[in-house]
């Protein structure tokens, strides 16, 4: 479980990572590495050059503001989870990264990384994609800015062009009267998980939900993201929503789990998820 | 697959002589060099270009845990690390955990005391995640130690004396710095 | 009498090296040598057309490729069968490089050696292997319906079909007042020591000898296998096993493949060679176990009482039988565990499959056997509406049936005779220690509060220890130092520490005066080795007949230095004193000196021992008839039969109505293993025994598909379990004494994981009120099992 052989370039500054992934556009990038270096030790992965970006320090960011959190390509999992001005902005950041593997790997493995890899099993992208978040490209052709509901295009396959670089990944903040909560069934702590869900509910200023959303992970080749603002009603029918994700997920199957348990279990998740974040919501707008 | 295949070889075996890069580290506190290809693991190079076994790897995967050594004072895999990617960073390996003089340190101490090892195979790995876990959070909850440890296996202690090493090593830790205050 | 050590926690002596790194695993070893890696079958089932290396030879740093057509003479035979039973008919075993045909995923095709393994890796991937596929023989059914063969000369893929009986199982289960029929499974696990295996080889040509280091828990059958396919004398093979990182059973095969490839490359290429096992070659090239279906049909009486049980399994031991069928014979012989059981028929039906070979994994076949009487226990149970402990308490053999003649043949070719034990106290210990008679009110209190527990048990006995031998050499220096050898092998079990004490405590030596090694046929060349919890039993016994022989001798020299009787003197502290008086004394590193006649001293020590110094009569030789110089000793244990541990099991449950989830809340083992040596590493053997009992009661299988490709063969998706999933373990001891061994101990190694698929089926069937009849159990198939009870009342089970 060795590597395949592959060209290497260390670039220092952002300008030398897109030059040297134009120069080469079949390269591949490492980041953390926690996903992309296992495919190689098994050789299901043979780029024939890797671009590190692990010495482009402008890479290395986060910046919170009022609107979101902006989490730049080099910062690493550890790093987003112990922000406590990120988890202010954006809770559900730091919720689903304790989900993300084991504490170790998120010291390595980064946001946008993670978010790149577009593994339909893993939790950040279920996130970025139920808050409509943003990933931020670049290219020795210019920048550009990928919405969630385009970023992720099937399994490990994100909308990132030849020669382009995620850069950074944007996690908007929460509204006002909104709660959030992150669960999810692994077989074991810090696997995968048979399925998740990032739930976030909010209310209006009669504490009637407005809008209540949820998104998937570990059911569908991408995140699945399910306003079930309708099928829970106004007051918040979390049992019908459950019912209405239940019929309306079509999961897949795998070697830990059936579609039909999955189908079962994600409702499980939906309704406990949604519980709990309405109950966050109701507690910020009684605030 | 054939044809991918073929690919692949054009593009990554024109001269099957690979290119080598100039790695320099510290590596438990003494400056190391060595002249890798890029793919070399950070495992291997220790293992096999600094000749310190200390570091085990179990499954080259990320998943065991065996390999976990300090990068910067924070545990690493180091089987999913490449050592050019490690070059001008310190590293602390299972051999730099005892005191200079050799006194073993809390944590090594607290392991031999409550038979937190068998085998000894994972058992740098623990070491190091949980020399980092301490360091962080001394007086460690239950909870907390188990979900310290919990990216390391172990296929023989079912780890009910790792994890009462862990406490007896915080009560090491409080101890010493309790006397050295005294 | 010196201080205590025989029983004692006494903290290990491996430990230091260990700690610091300084450990010298096989990987560590050989810094310098050559790299070894396999091409290896991605088919399940196919014959080979053709092997192209050309593209291979490209690599810069290759230095050899090596196919079935490359292996001269011995060294393309088959592999041994390792244990051939006149019930195994149809044994059959692979190549060492496929020939024509594979068999599994993983078999190895072809040999690269390398510079390094990474160059090694590469030249691999470019050995082109043409294959043409084979249907493949996938599961226990697949294998039973014979619509195709994994051997084309195996008809039914039958390996082997061994019927053992006592009684007229069929008749008493005709008379009997109740009968219960079904059927069991257990789906496969493995080993999986987190070191793999691994052999490194070195040739010294002037010398015409080999060193072989292996990862292997057999070092001297390594040797012998070594020797007779290279063809060299036993005295030029030298085989050690270093620090071993687990072995749990997988690595007691041998001859591995590699462990004869490597060394023959070694010596034909005269340059060190090593190869290490990765993970993804571990999981389709070592070897699986468990697997087995069982079909159970049980007659017994109003009180529980067993009457006749009649048991037909099915084993799957996937492509080749390389150590025969020992697994399924401890299935069908532990099956009967602590009880009575009137009349019993067992038949093993041995089945072929296009998968890994099965061998022993720790439990090897027991396991299974417990999970069928357990299960059987609980069905009686339910159907009778009795506590499942009282029906057990109804069939148990009591402490005055000891020797208990089970009349069948065990493992080893020896009736199954139970030495010792108190199985009912066992069982009183395990239910006061998990709460069993208060339980009902705490499941309720639970249940009140949405909460859904159940409680379980399980109940074993274990044969331990057994044969044929294990010799322990001791030898004791002019420094004082002893030093211990026996020729098994330990992979962190604790040896030298156990060993040590208790050359100790029969020498009255310092502790830390003793230092033992194992699995290095330098130092000792006749052994077995570690497997079926044996290695306490049987080199513990020898070392301590060894060590008697050492005092004997140490005494007869010192009484005729300290002109006493050496029926008067006692050794404490490593020195030889008069009985009550401490001043007629001499320390036994001067015995040493004494016992080894010399006519050069080397130091003033030894002058003591020199031709003038020595005092025997001129008229008598020097040394003594029937004497032998040196303060050594050498001897064998060799048992008539087995010694019989045995145990008791409880778990609380907890399972999420919703998510079928599945968490143990309190685990609870009683354990009798006869005299502790070391109640710390007693418990340590026990804990990581009911850890891997865990993992395959919920979370470890081996999923193959149709084709006979493993789905999961990586860390990610084989579940090993981490702290997070192992619940806190309380252990408790009982010591019954075997009446078989000088130290009246029993073996210890696998108790642990024994009866925990039994324990944790029994209670998530208590806890859910459904059938539990396969493991492991993933949510998924307990929310299956809902779904299957909704529909079919017949699935629920009655309350107690």
């Amino acid at each position: 479980m060795k590597p395949p052989p592959f060209g290497y370039r260390a670039p220092v500054t952002l300008d030398e990572a897109l030059d040297a992934l134009a120069a080469r556009p079949s390269g591949k990038v490492l980041a953390g590495g926690q996903s992309l270096i296992p495919l190689l030790n098994m050789r299901l992965a043979a780029p024939p050059e890797l671009v590190d970006i692990n010495r482009v320090a402008e890479l290395d960011t986060l910046h919170v503001g009022d609107g979101g959190v902006r989490v730049g390509a080099l910062a690493r999992h550890t790093r987003v989870e112990r922000s406590a001005a990120a988890a202010a902005v954006q809770p559900l950041l730091r919720r689903a990264l304790r989900h993300v593997a084991h504490p170790v790997i998120r010291n390595r493995g980064t946001v946008v990384g993670s978010l790149a890899h577009a593994d339909p099993a893993a939790e950040l992208p279920a996130v970025l994609a139920v808050l409509d978040g943003t990933v931020d490209a670049a290219s020795t052709r210019g920048r550009r800015t990928i919405p969630a509901a385009d970023f992720f295009v099937g399994p490990l396959e994100p909308a990132l062009e030849p020669g382009e670089l995620a850069v950074s990944a944007y996690f908007p903040a929460a509204p006002p009267r909104t709660g959030t909560a992150f669960m999810e069934t692994a077989r074991r702590h810090g696997d995968y998980a048979i399925a998740g869900v990032a739930a976030v509910v909010t209310l209006d200023d009669d504490l009637r939900v407005s809008a209540a959303r949820a998104g998937y992970l570990g059911i569908s080749a991408t995140p699945l993201v399910l306003d079930l603002t309708g099928a829970a009603g106004p007051h918040g029918d979390w049992t019908a929503a459950a019912a209405h994700v239940r019929d309306t997920v079509d999961p897949v199957a795998d070697i830990h789990a059936g579609a039909a348990y999955r189908r079962h279990l994600t409702g499980v998740l939906t309704e406990r998820a949604l519980k709990r974040a309405a109950a966050e919501a109701l507690r910020k707008a009684e605030d | 697959m054939g044809e991918a295949r073929e690919d692949t070889r054009e593009d990554t075996f024109e001269d099957t002589r690979e290119d080598t890069f100039d790695v320099a580290l510290t590596v438990n506190g003494a400056h190391r060099t060595a002249r890798v290809p890029a793919r070399r693991l950070l495992s291997d190079l220790l293992r096999h270009d600094l000749g310190l076994t200390g570091t085990h790897v179990g499954c080259e995967h990320g998943v065991c845990g065996c390999c976990t050594v300090l990068l910067d004072g924070d545990p690493v895999r180091s089987c999913l690390m490449l050592a050019v990617t490690a070059s001008g960073h310190e590293v602390t390996t299972v051999e730099g955990l005892a005191a200079p003089d050799g006194t073993p340190s809390p944590v090594q101490r607290a392991f031999r005391e409550c038979h937190g090892l068998q085998c000894g195979f994972c058992t740098p790995g623990f070491l190091c995640t949980v020399t980092a876990l301490l360091r962080e959070t001394p007086r460690p909850t239950q909870d907390q130690v188990l979900e310290g440890i919990s990216g390391n296996l172990c296929r023989c202690t079912g780890y009910q004396n790792i994890v009462a090493s862990v406490h007896r090593a915080a009560d090491l830790i409080a101890r010493s710095a309790e006397e050295g205050e005294a | 009498m010196g201080t205590r050590v025989f029983g004692e926690p006494v903290r290990r002596r491996e430990d230091g090296r260990l700690l610091t790194g300084r450990g010298r695993y096989l990987d560590d070893l050989g810094r310098d040598a050559l790299a070894a890696a396999f091409v290896r079958s991605p088919h399940a089932h196919a014959r080979i057309t053709d092997i192209d290396v050309s593209e291979a030879l490209d690599v810069d740093g290759l230095v050899a490729v090596y196919t079935f057509e490359d292996l001269p003479g011995r060294i393309g035979e088959r592999l041994p069968l390792l244990i051939p039973h006149p019930a195994l008919t149809h044994g059959r075993t692979g190549y060492p490089l496929a020939r024509d045909v594979v068999r599994h995923v993983g078999e190895p095709v072809a040999m690269v050696v390398a510079r390094d393994r990474y160059l090694a890796e590469d030249a691999a991937e470019r050995v082109r292997v043409d294959y043409e596929p084979l249907p493949a023989v996938v599961g226990i059914e697949a294998a039973s319906r014979a619509e195709r063969l994994v051997h084309d000369d195996v008809p039914g893929n039958v390996g082997a079909v061994l019927v053992q009986e006592t009684g007229d199982a069929a008749a008493a289960i005709r008379a009997a007042p109740h009968v219960l029929e079904f059927r069991l499974a257990i789906e496969r696990s493995a080993s999986m020591p987190l070191e793999g295996r691994g052999v490194y080889a070195r040739w010294d040509a002037d010398d015409g000898s080999l060193r072989v280091y292996s990862s292997t828990q057999a070092s001297t059958g390594v040797r012998a296998a070594i020797a007779a396919r290279l063809g060299l004398p036993t005295g030029k093979v030298e085989v050690i096993a270093p620090d071993v990182g687990g072995g749990f059973g997988v690595k007691i095969v041998h001859p591995w493949p590699e462990e004869i490839l490597v060394p023959w490359a070694a010596r034909l290429l005269d340059r060190e060679i090593k190869w290490t096992e990765d993970r993804r070659e571990h999981f389709v090239s070592a070897a699986h176990e468990r697997g087995q279906l069982q079909d159970v049909r049980v007659g017994f009486d109003g009180d529980g009482r067993v009457l006749g049980l009649d048991v037909r399994i099915r084993h799957d031991h996937g492509a080749y039988t390389p150590y025969g069928i020992i697994i399924p014979i401890v299935t069908s012989t532990q099956l009967l565990g602590p009880y009575k059981i009137g009349a019993y028929r067992a038949e093993v039906v041995s089945l072929y499959t296009n998968t890994l070979i099965v061998t022993p994994y720790r439990g090897a076949g027991r396991p299974q056997g417990v999970f069928c009487m357990e299960r059987t226990m609980d069905r009686i149970a339910r159907h009778l509406g009795l506590d499942r402990a009282d029906v057990r308490a109804a069939n148990l053999i009591q402490p005055d049936e000891f020797p208990y003649d089970q009349g069948l043949t065990f493992q080893d070719g020896r009736p199954l005779i139970y030495d010792s034990g108190d199985y009912p106290e066992l069982l009183r210990k395990a239910k006061a220690m998990i709460g069993w008679d208060g339980f009902g009110a705490e499941r309720a209190a639970a249940a009140s509060r949405g909460r859904r527990l159940g409680i379980g048990l399980g109940v074993y006995v274990e044969g331990t220890g057994v044969g044929p031998y294990e010799g322990g050499h001791v030898e004791i220096d002019t420094a004082g130092r002893v030093h211990v050898s026996t020729g098994l092998t330990s992979q962190g079990q604790g040896h030298e520490t156990v060993f040590a004490q208790i050359a100790a405590a029969e020498l009255g030596v310092p502790i830390g005066d003793v230092h033992v090694t194992t699995g290095d046929t330098r130092r000792f060349g006749y052994a077995v080795g570690t497997f079926a919890s044996r290695a306490a039993v049987m080199s513990g016994n020898a070392i301590a007949l060894a060590c008697r022989k050492v005092r004997d001798k140490a005494l007869r020299i010192a009484a005729e230095a300290l002109e006493a009787d050496p029926r008067d003197l006692d050794i404490t502290d490593g020195v030889v004193h008069v009985r009550g008086d401490v001043s007629a004394a001499v320390p036994l590193r001067t015995v040493a000196v004494l016992s080894n006649p010399l006519r050069y001293a080397f130091d003033e020590e030894t002058a003591r021992a020199t031709q003038f110094a020595v005092g025997r009569p001129v008229t008598e030789p020097p040394i003594a008839a029937g004497e032998e110089p040196g303060l050594e000793g050498r001897d064998y244990y060799s048992p008539v039969r087995s010694t019989f541990a045995a145990g008791a099991h409880a778990a609380v449950v907890e399972v999420d109505p919703d998510t079928a989830e599945i968490a143990i809340l309190r685990y609870a083992v009683v354990h009798d293993c006869g005299r502790l040596i070391n109640p710390m590493v007693v418990e340590g053997q026990i804990h990581g025994g009911v850890a891997q009992g865990i993992g395959g009661a919920l979370y470890e299988r081996m999923a193959y598909d149709e084709s006979g490709q493993l789905l999961n063969a990586s860390f990610m998706d084989f579940l090993m379990p981490y702290a997070t999933e192992i619940p806190r373990i309380r252990t408790g001891h009982l010591e019954t004494p075997s009446p078989l061994n000088p130290l009246g101990i029993k073996g210890a190694g696998e108790a642990g994981v024994i009866p925990v698929s039994a324990v944790i089926a029994s209670a998530v069937e208590d806890a859910e009120g459904v059938r539990v009849d396969a493991m492991p159990l993933s949510p998924d198939a307990l929310h299956t099992l809902r779904q299957r009870a909704a529909a079919d009342p017949s699935l629920i089970v009655r309350a107690e």
